[in-house]
Parts: structure tokens; C-alpha cells; sequence
């Protein structure tokens, strides 16, 4: 493969477009209520109608409203048709042909769409997950064969620090000084790892990354290897994700085949081979030495750090951790250029943010903003609100390690150190939204539940400490807690967030600490009279 | 070889370098707590009693896995790691069922004496009491669950001492449990030596020779540092 290879195969995917194009939803969600059957339904529908050198049913991944699922977008009419059955596939031909038709639709210009700013999802819904082709012709690994072929990969690294990128896995650290400290550390053997574990409740941005354009992932992680040094990736992905697997391993087989992938990329002498590892379903996999410690073979749990993953990472050698999404924009980065990207949001945070919105809320989905949109343009605006005109109580962020963040906050641009100061974090992008009915202290006990059950029980304040604070929060909703059990909640909350080994035990207390920091009269709300309080004396007359 | 210097409680000490804060302490004088580390194989960090502050760092560094560095202020003990440590034990005891009288291990245990040392005089949480069994399977060792605080000595002594592999751990969080080969009857594993070494790792009475009296089962560790330091350092002496 040489550029003039990959532009003839563009020319070629555009040439074979039809006027046309119908895109039918393939993500997991949309299959999930049927729309592999709608898809066939619309191929006969056209077959039928005579219409095969016009029109192009496109399977497609997420197209984001992924509550009014199985979706179908006409272009260029735009129309958008949501919860298509297989029985509408005629009426959507008809509508082809300007024949009014009543089919729910929803709009594409509502701020849901138009505030988006995709990056990571610029393919999404567009192009056919399953053909390289269809990447090729949305200009994809055009970023490899600039870097590979006209940059150093000095030049690379300098590009990822210019950006501002940072990663997107929830912590924040800065994209270009991990690669750089990485390609530094001496090592004959080192490698790059894609971090696709995700495991947050309610979190569904890598998944559907992976499923609607994993070329993008795969070109990623080939740039970020030629950058460091390394010609070995792994991507591990959870067991969870079957679709997300399956696109994976189509996209490197295809990849490979082009030689964009394996042995002599873009002629050149470099190599570099990537290959994926299924998870087993523990969360606490998504920890980087864990994570290691799994595509290692052994039994998944953290090691303390230091040494980092860059210093001595897999199999002690230097290995580059980074998260899907923060893959998947170096190859943008590199082809619309530095100062594009770090013209997009904050001083502190560059370029956008994948959330995925869900809870009690009208449109749940996925969204991709510039860092620094306010909470309450993502909810309010986008989102359109709690359903049946309910009132927003509060926004979880970041999962069993983020926090709730009140409605009075709402004004809060959406930023790393902002969110930080709230209590949450940023997280990997999972947006839960809460009304008025739910209460604060259930939603501690859940997060609870889940760390409890996915402690890996190595370190004990882990194991034990989450034990018992879910026994405390379940004593106090019980009704069965005094304050002194509030207070044994609060110290344990301290001792386990600052002597747990790794990430997943040291930030087991946020929700409670954040849901107490704001509703705390939620909490006390549940408490008992102390029977063995010490009875206060009367004052002497 | 090259020394470092550095600041331990106020005093300041030499060490050699890439030794842990650990080693640098207790060749110093200065005890720091400790239950899953074990002379003659290597640390992992688990049991998080060794957490020591490490001036310019704002988060509690494991004293066994952390290598010094020259000019390092340690400080190891004060209120708040006092604090911890004792909660850290409170924990352990609350979890599975700890019962002195009735242990073999009564007198001798690094639980038991920790939770002397440390001034943890009585738990403020609420007991698990989980049910947990007892492996007797095996010939003349035992396995009692419930007195195990998953310090993995004995899984590592197995596989980087005697290099059998027969210990592991299985399950996840408070769900984990050592177990034999594949989850087996400790005495149908095909892998075991019944070399007794877990029983010498094991600061507690989870491993016990069968038939033993609290008095009798005295373990004597020394005995796996010098197994270790004759084999890689070809010393033969203690």
C-alpha cells in the first residue's frame, strides 16, 4: 500500500456511491431491538421497488439517539426516522420518492445534533463499520501515512504535546508526556496497549466507538507505536462487547491485508501487529496493572505503582496504556493539525469529551462536546430535561469513582479540574442524570454494591472497608443507623480512599463522600436516636 | 553499590540503594509493621499496615515496595498511620472469624501480636461471621479459612520457594479464598510437596500441622530466608 494506493481505493468507494444513502443503525443497541431485520427489510424494499442503482442501504454504527433506537437516516434528504420497525421499510422507500408518509421522525437540527462537536464519532453513523473502504474514504490512515512516511517520531510526540491531548480514560494525564516518557524508557521490547475494559454502570462510549469505527482505533494505536518505539499492541476489550470483538478482529484482518497493519507498513520497515485480549468480566481489569497483569495471563489484580506501566509495564517491558477514545483522536489530530485541536475547548482541557447520557433523562445517547460546555447545556439543552417535566436532582459522573454533582452546579463547565473540584471526576464519560425521586443515599448503597462485589480483595481496605461501609449505608437505609454509625461511615470513607492499593479501592468512597458533601440532610434524615448516647445534665440552677 | 542517605523519623540513616523503605528501617532500628511482606520473597503491597509518609508526596507509600531515595524523609508512625493501621486491623478482624481462645495459632500470631503492639483493644465494626470451611483433606496440614487474612505468603512461598504452584487465590473481594490446584481438596492436589513451607509463611492459624497444640506450633521463618539466600546467594549461614 503507498498513498497513491489508498487515494485510488478512495476515489474507488466514492465513485460506487449511489445517489442515495439509507443508514440503518447497526450499533448493539439498535440490533438489540431488531435493526438487523429493518436493514433486510429495506434492502427488499428497494429491490422491490426497482430502485438498487439509486438508493444504498449502509449498515452503519451508533447514530447517538440511541433511545428512539432502530434509527435510519436518509441522505441527503436528512430525514431521520426513528423506532423503525421492519414493516416500514416500504414507507421509507415511498418517502424516497417525496410521497408523504406519517412515520415518527425526529429532528436532526435539534440542539441534541447541533451542539455535538464530533471528533471521535466524525464516523460514526456514517461510514460501514465492517469495510475498511468506507474508512478509507472518510480519509482514513491518511494520519499513518503522514506519520510513518513524512514525520519522525519525534515529530509525533511533539504533535501529541502541542495538542494538549489528554487521556480520556478518566484521570487526565497528559497524552503527549505519557507517550514521550514511554519512547524514553530504554527497553528492546515495548508495547502499546488499548485500554477498551470499560465496566462504569451506565458508561457506552468505547463501545460504540469500537463498533462504529474501530479502523480508527487500529490507526491510532500504529501511530502511537511508531512513536514509541514499540511493534506490538494489545487491545483489550471485556467479553461483554461480542459486536465490539467481532468489528475488531474484521478491521485488523482487513488492515492487515492492505498492509496498514503487520509487516512492512505503508512500505516502510516498520511493523507493528496488534492483537486483541477478551477480559473475563472483572471490573477491576480496567486498572492498568491489572489490566496487564490479565493480557500477562495471570490473575487480574493492581501491583502497586511505581514503576509505571511506562517504566515497566507488560511483561516488564515499557508499555503505553492509553484509553479507546484517547486513540481515537490522534489520528485526527494529526490530519486536521495541532493548533485545530487545541483551539477546541479549555485552556487546561483540549478538544471534546464522549458522554454517555443516561438515567432520567429525554434523550439518552451519545454525545461528543467541546471541553468547558456547561452541565447544564448537556442536560438541559441536549438532553431536553428529566422526562414527564420532571426537575433534575443531581449529574453522576465518572461511575463508582466519580461523584453526584448538584443541580445548583449545573453551571459548571465540563473540564478535568472542574469537575475535580466538585468532588466527581471526569471519568471515562458515563452521565448519569437523576430527578427529583431518587435518593441520594440509594444511589451511594449502588455504587457501593458494585465496588464491593468488584473488589479484587488483594489490598485489605479495599475488600473489608467497602464491606463494611455497604453494610453502614445499608444499616441507614434500614433506618437502623445512628450518628455514630454516620461517623464510622466518614472515617472509614477516609481511611479507605487514602490506604487502598489501587484506583478502583481509592476512590470506592467518592459517591458517598460527594452525595454527602451535598445531600447531606438526606442522610440524616435516616438516622436513629443513639440508645447508648450519653444523656445530657441538666444544668445547675 | 552505591549508598543513600536519607531521613527516617527525624534520623537520618544511610542505605543501600535500591533496598525498600523497609529494609532501610529495620536495619536502622525502626520497626514498621508489617503482615503480608516475608523475608525470601518478593512484596506485593497488599496488606497496606507498612503505609509510611513520604515528604513531597501527598499519598501513603507502601514502606515494602517503595525503593528510597537519596534525601527521602520518611516519617513512620504518627497519629494518623496509627489510626489506619488499627482500622486496618479492626477490618481484618471483623471480616472472617478470629477467635484467639480457640486458635492453634494463639500466642503466635502476627495478627494477634499487631493488634497487641498497635492498641487495638476492641472492634468497632460489626462482625461478618461468614461461613468458611476447613480443608482438612490433606495428610498431616490443614487449611481453616476462617482464621485466612489473604496475605498470599503462602501462595508465594509455593510457587517462588518450592516453585509447586499448588496455592492460589480464587474469587473475587471478600469472596476471595486460597484455594489448592484447580479449587481441589487440598489433599487430591497432584502438585503439592507437602513441603509444610506455607505452614512456616503463614502468620496466622489458617495453615496448621494437623495434631499440633497451640505450644507446639511455633513456626520458625527464618528457615525460608535461609532456604532463599542459600539458593541465590549461595550463603549458607543465617
Amino acid at each position: 500500500m503507498t498513498l497513491n494506493d489508498l487515494q485510488e481505493t478512495k476515489a474507488k468507494e466514492l465513485a460506487t456511491r449511489k445517489k442515495i444513502v439509507l443508514r440503518c443503525c447497526l450499533a448493539a443497541g439498535c440490533i438489540s431491538s431488531d435493526a438487523k431485520g429493518v436493514k433486510e427489510q429495506l434492502v427488499k424494499a428497494v429491490a422491490e421497488a426497482g430502485l438498487q442503482d439509486e438508493v444504498e442501504v449502509r449498515g452503519v454504527g451508533c447514530m447517538k439517539l440511541c433511545c428512539e433506537g432502530p434509527l435510519v437516516q436518509a441522505d441527503p434528504s436528512n430525514a431521520l426516522y426513528i423506532k423503525v420497525t421492519p414493516d416500514n421499510a416500504p414507507a421509507i422507500i415511498a418517502a424516497l420518492k417525496g410521497g408523504k408518509v406519517a412515520l415518527q421522525q425526529a429532528d436532526p437540527n435539534s440542539p441534541f445534533f447541533t451542539k455535538q462537536e464530533p471528533i471521535v464519532l466524525a464516523n460514526c453513523g456514517l461510514i460501514d463499520p465492517e469495510r475498511i473502504e468506507s474508512y478509507i474514504a472518510a480519509d482514513g490512515y491518511l494520519a499513518l501515512h503522514d506519520a510513518i512516511v513524512e514525520m519522525e517520531p519525534k515529530d509525533v510526540l511533539d504533535a501529541m504535546v502541542k495538542s494538549g491531548l489528554r487521556g480520556r480514560g478518566g484521570a487526565g494525564f497528559p497524552t503527549g508526556l505519557k507517550w514521550g516518557t514511554v519512547a524514553k524508557s530504554p527497553g528492546a521490547r515495548k508495547y502499546v496497549i488499548c485500554n477498551a475494559d470499560e465496566g462504569d454502570p451506565g458508561a457506552f462510549m468505547d463501545r460504540s466507538v469500537l463498533e462504529s469505527d474501530p479502523h480508527a482505533i487500529l490507526e491510532g494505536m500504529v501511530i502511537a507505536g511508531y512513536a514509541v518505539g514499540a511493534d506490538q499492541g494489545y487491545i483489550y476489550c471485556r467479553a461483554e462487547y461480542p459486536l465490539a470483538i467481532t468489528r475488531l478482529q474484521k478491521a485488523i484482518h482487513q488492515a492487515k491485508r492492505l498492509g496498514l497493519l503487520g509487516a512492512g507498513i505503508f512500505e516502510s520497515p516498520i511493523n507493528f501487529n496488534i492483537d486483541i485480549r477478551i477480559g473475563a468480566g472483572a471490573f477491576v481489569c480496567g486498572e492498568e496493572t491489572a489490566l496487564m497483569a490479565s493480557v500477562e495471563g495471570k490473575r487480574g489484580t493492581p501491583r502497586p505503582r511505581p514503576p509505571f506501566p511506562a517504566e515497566r509495564g507488560l511483561f516488564d517491558c515499557p508499555t503505553l496504556i492509553n484509553n479507546v477514545e484517547t486513540f481515537a483522536n490522534v489520528a485526527p489530530i494529526l490530519r486536521r493539525g495541532v493548533e485545530w485541536f487545541a483551539g477546541i475547548g479549555t485552556e487546561k482541557s483540549k478538544g471534546t469529551k464522549v458522554f454517555a447520557l443516561a438515567g432520567k433523562i429525554q434523550n439518552t445517547g451519545l454525545i461528543e462536546v467541546p471541553m468547558g460546555t456547561p452541565l447544564r447545556t448537556i442536560v438541559e439543552e441536549m438532553g431536553g430535561g428529566a422526562p414527564d417535566g420532571g426537575k433534575i436532582k443531581a449529574v453522576q459522573t465518572g461511575g463508582p469513582s466519580g461523584g453526584c454533582i448538584p443541580a445548583q452546579h449545573l453551571d459548571t463547565p465540563v473540564d478535568y479540574e472542574s469537575l475535580t473540584q466538585l468532588g466527581s471526576i471526569m471519568g471515562s464519560g458515563g452521565m448519569i442524570v437523576m430527578d427529583e425521586t431518587t435518593r441520594m443515599v440509594d444511589v451511594a448503597r449502588f455504587f457501593m454494591e458494585f465496588c464491593m462485589d468488584e473488589s479484587c480483595g488483594k489490598c485489605i481496605p479495599c475488600r473489608a472497608g467497602t464491606v463494611q461501609m455497604h453494610h453502614l449505608l445499608v444499616k441507614l437505609l434500614a433506618r437502623e443507623a445512628n450518628a455514630r454509625d454516620l461517623a464510622q461511615l466518614e472515617e472509614l470513607c477516609d481511611m479507605v480512599k487514602n490506604t487502598s492499593l489501587c484506583g478502583l479501592g481509592q476512590t470506592s468512597p467518592n459517591p458517598v463522600l460527594s452525595t454527602l458533601r451535598f445531600f447531606r440532610e438526606e442522610y440524616e434524615e435516616l438516622l436513629q436516636p443513639d440508645p447508648h448516647a450519653v444523656p445530657q445534665l441538666a444544668a445547675k440552677p | 553499590m552505591a549508598a543513600k542517605t536519607l531521613t527516617i523519623d527525624g534520623t537520618q540513616i544511610s542505605a543501600e540503594n535500591h533496598t525498600s523503605i523497609l529494609q532501610a528501617a529495620k536495619e536502622a532500628g525502626v520497626k514498621i509493621p508489617t503482615l503480608c511482606h516475608l523475608e525470601g520473597v518478593y512484596d506485593v503491597g497488599a496488606c497496606r499496615l507498612c503505609l509510611v509518609e513520604v515528604k513531597g508526596s501527598n499519598k501513603l507509600m507502601p514502606a515494602c515496595t517503595t525503593r528510597i531515595y537519596e534525601g527521602m524523609e520518611v516519617t513512620t508512625d504518627n497519629e494518623r498511620l496509627q489510626k489506619y493501621r488499627r482500622m486496618t486491623l479492626e477490618l481484618l478482624f471483623a471480616e472472617r472469624n478470629h477467635v484467639c481462645a480457640v486458635c492453634v495459632a494463639n500466642g503466635h500470631c502476627e495478627l494477634q501480636a499487631l493488634a497487641y503492639e498497635l492498641g487495638m483493644d476492641h472492634v468497632r465494626y460489626d462482625y461478618c461471621y461468614p461461613k468458611w470451611g476447613v480443608d482438612a483433606s490433606h495428610r498431616f496440614m490443614g487449611m481453616d479459612h476462617n482464621r485466612c487474612i489473604l496475605c498470599q505468603r503462602c501462595v508465594r512461598v509455593c510457587w517462588h520457594i518450592e516453585g509447586a504452584g499448588t496455592k492460589n487465590v480464587s474469587g473475587r473481594g471478600s469472596k476471595s479464598h486460597i484455594i489448592s490446584d484447580l479449587n481441589e481438596p487440598w489433599g487430591n492436589s497432584t502438585t503439592c510437596t507437602s513441603c509444610g513451607k506455607c505452614l512456616l509463611a503463614c502468620p496466622t492459624g489458617a495453615l496448621f500441622h494437623k495434631g499440633d497444640t497451640a505450644g507446639e506450633s511455633l513456626r520458625d521463618r527464618s528457615k525460608l530466608e535461609f532456604i532463599v539466600n542459600a539458593r541465590e546467594k549461595q550463603q549458607w549461614t543465617v
